[in-house]
C-alpha cells in the first residue's frame, strides 16, 4: 500500500507518568502507583489481565480522567489536547455522518474551515485504504472498515501521541492482523508516540518497540520489557522463532501478575 | 406498488374494516341493532356527504388548533427537555410538574383555560397541555443516553457546550425524539377535541351538538374526520422520522 507522509506530521511527544493512582468510590484501586517515562516517538504496548485498569490508565493519560495523586505530563506544555488521537474499542462513529464526515470531526470541533478539514478527512481515509468508502455510512460498512475509519478519524489531527485501547479485540483475527500491519506502517512512517493497550500477546509484541506488563487490580507495573525484534515487522515475522521467544517474556509476565494477586 | 406488496401489507388492514362495515349494516337492516345507538355505515357516509361543508369546515378548525398546539409543544417540550438535561438538579426541580401535566385531567381544566385564553386560544391550549409530556420525556431520555465513549471523543477535542449538543446528543436522542413526536400528534388532537367540548368549535363542537340533536350517524361522521386527522399527522411524522433515520437507525433501515 502506498502511505504518503504528511509534511506537517508532528514528531511524537514524550509522556511522563509519576505515582499515578486512581481509586474509585468503592473503594476500587484501579491504577495504584505507575512510573512510566515513554520516549518521543516510541510505541508501547501496555499489556495486562482484562478488568485491570489499563482504560484507566489510557483515560488519565488522554486527559478524560484524574488521577487522585501523581503527575501526567504529555508534551513540553503539560496537556496539549489537540495533539492526541484516541482509538476506543470500538469503532464509535456517528451513525448520521458517512465515513469523510466522521473522519473530518474532530477537524469540525476544533475550527478547522470546511473544506480544508474535508481534504485532510480525504487523505486520512486514504491512508487507512477506504478511499472508495468515503460516501458510506457506519451502516453500510463491515466491521473492520469501521475501526479502518475510526482510526483515520484518530490521525486526522496528525497527532503527535496516538492512544488506542484495545481498538481491534472486537474483529476476526484475519482483520486483526490486516490492521495491525498497516498501523505498525503508518507508526513506522510518521513516527508518533504511540500507547497501545492490549490483551493479545502476540498483537503487544507485533506492533511495539517496548511492552509494559501490568499485574491484576491494581495496576501494578511488572515488567518493562525493550522486545528484541527489528523496528520494521513484515507479517511474516510472526512466524520467527525470536517472535515466539519475545512473546514468551511477556507471558511469563503476565502469568506472575496474574498470580501475584490471585 | 406491486401485486405482492399489495397482498401482504394492503390488502390485511381492509378486511377487517370491510368486514366489520358490512356486519354492521346488516345488523342495523335487521333491526338487530337501533340505529340511534349505532348507526349503520350508509347512514354514515349519508351524512358526510350532506354536511359535509360543515364538517370539513369543522375539521379544518380542529386541524388548525392540534397543528399549533402541537408545534408549541416540539418548540417548547424539546427546550425544556434541552435545559433539564443540562444538569441533575435542573431535572430534580422541575420534571415532578411535567409529570403534573401528564396526570392532570384535561377535561376538567378545560373551563379554566377558557377563562385564562379566551374561547378561541383554548383549544390550541389544551393540544398543546396534552401533547407536550411525551415529548419532555423522550427528548429528554433521548439527551440522557449519548454514549459516553462518544463524550469522551468530543471532549478530547475540547468540543463547546453548543457544538456537543447539536453535533452529538441532540442528533443521538432522535429517535426517541421521533417515538415522542409519534405519541404527541394523537395526544394533540384528542386534547383539541376535548376543548373544543367545552368551546364548541371545530368537530368536537361539531360532535357534541350532534349528540345533542340525537344525530349518532353525524357524531360517528364527526369521529371518522377526527381519527383520520390523527391517522395523517401520524403518518406526517413517520415520514418525516424515515427520511431522518433512514440512513442510521435500525428502526428505520431496511426494506
Amino acid at each position: 500500500m502506498q502511505l504518503d507522509v504528511t509534511p506537517e506530521a508532528l514528531p511524537g511527544i514524550a509522556v511522563d507518568l509519576q505515582g499515578v493512582r486512581r481509586v474509585f468510590p468503592g473503594p476500587v484501586t484501579a491504577v495504584d502507583g505507575i512510573d512510566l517515562h515513554i520516549a518521543p516517538g516510541e510505541f508501547v504496548a501496555i499489556l495486562g489481565p482484562s478488568g485491570c485498569g489499563k482504560s484507566t490508565l489510557l483515560r488519565i493519560i488522554a486527559g478524560l480522567d484524574v488521577p487522585n495523586s501523581g503527575s501526567i505530563q504529555a508534551g513540553p506544555d503539560g496537556a496539549a489536547h489537540r495533539h492526541i488521537g484516541y482509538v476506543f474499542q470500538d469503532a464509535y462513529l456517528l451513525p448520521w455522518r458517512n465515513a469523510l464526515n466522521n473522519v473530518a470531526l474532530p477537524l469540525e470541533l476544533v475550527g478547522v474551515p470546511r473544506t480544508e478539514r474535508l481534504a485532510a478527512a480525504a487523505n486520512a481515509i486514504e491512508r487507512v485504504g477506504l478511499a472508495d468508502a468515503m460516501t458510506r455510512y457506519p451502516a453500510e460498512l463491515s466491521g473492520g472498515m469501521r475501526m479502518r475509519v475510526s482510526l483515520a478519524r484518530a490521525l486526522v489531527t496528525n497527532p503527535s501521541l496516538l492512544l488506542l485501547d484495545e481498538p481491534f479485540a472486537a474483529l476476526d483475527e484475519i482483520t486483526r492482523q490486516e490492521l495491525d500491519e498497516q498501523l505498525h506502517q503508518l507508526w513506522y512512517e510518521r513516527r508518533m508516540t504511540v500507547i497501545f493497550v492490549t490483551h493479545s500477546i502476540i498483537e503487544a509484541t507485533f506492533l511495539a518497540q517496548r511492552a509494559v506488563v501490568l499485574t491484576r487490580r491494581p495496576a501494578r507495573v511488572i515488567l518493562d520489557h525493550r522486545l528484541d525484534l527489528p523496528a520494521q515487522r513484515s507479517a511474516a515475522i510472526r512466524t520467527e522463532a525470536q517472535f515466539a521467544q519475545q512473546m514468551r517474556v511477556l507471558f511469563e509476565a503476565l502469568e506472575r501478575g496474574e498470580e501475584k494477586s490471585a | 406498488m406491486s401485486a405482492r406488496y399489495f397482498t401482504r401489507n394492503v390488502l390485511p388492514p381492509i378486511v377487517p374494516a370491510v368486514v366489520v362495515t358490512l356486519t354492521t349494516e346488516l345488523a342495523v337492516r335487521r333491526g338487530w341493532v337501533q340505529s340511534f345507538l349505532i348507526p349503520a355505515p350508509s347512514q354514515v357516509i349519508e351524512s358526510l356527504i350532506r354536511d359535509w361543508p360543515e364538517l370539513w369546515s369543522a375539521m379544518l378548525n380542529t386541524a388548525d388548533a392540534s397543528l399549533a398546539g402541537f408545534a408549541m409543544s416540539i418548540v417548547i417540550g424539546s427546550m425544556i427537555a434541552i435545559a433539564m438535561s443540562s444538569a441533575p438538579w435542573v431535572q430534580r426541580a422541575f420534571y415532578p410538574y411535567a409529570v403534573f401535566f401528564q396526570t392532570v385531567p384535561i377535561i376538567a381544566i378545560a373551563p379554566l383555560l377558557v377563562i385564562w385564553f379566551g374561547w378561541n386560544r383554548t383549544v390550541v391550549a389544551s393540544a398543546f397541555i396534552v401533547s407536550i409530556f411525551p415529548i419532555i420525556a423522550n427528548t429528554l431520555t433521548g439527551l440522557l443516553s449519548t454514549d459516553p465513549a462518544l463524550r469522551d471523543l468530543f471532549q478530547l477535542y475540547d468540543a463547546k457546550r453548543l457544538a456537543t449538543l447539536f453535533k452529538l446528543r441532540l442528533p443521538f436522542a432522535l429517535p426517541q425524539v421521533m417515538t415522542g413526536l409519534r405519541i404527541a400528534a394523537g395526544l394533540a388532537v384528542i386534547g383539541a377535541i376535548v376543548g373544543e367540548f367545552i368551546t364548541g368549535a371545530g368537530i368536537g363542537g361539531a360532535i357534541m351538538v350532534s349528540r345533542q340533536q340525537n344525530r349518532v350517524d353525524k357524531v360517528f361522521a364527526g369521529l371518522l374526520l377526527a381519527s383520520l386527522l390523527g391517522i395523517a399527522l401520524f403518518m406526517v411524522i413517520n415520514l418525516i422520522s424515515r427520511l431522518a433515520l433512514r440512513h442510521w437507525h435500525a428502526s428505520e433501515a431496511g426494506e
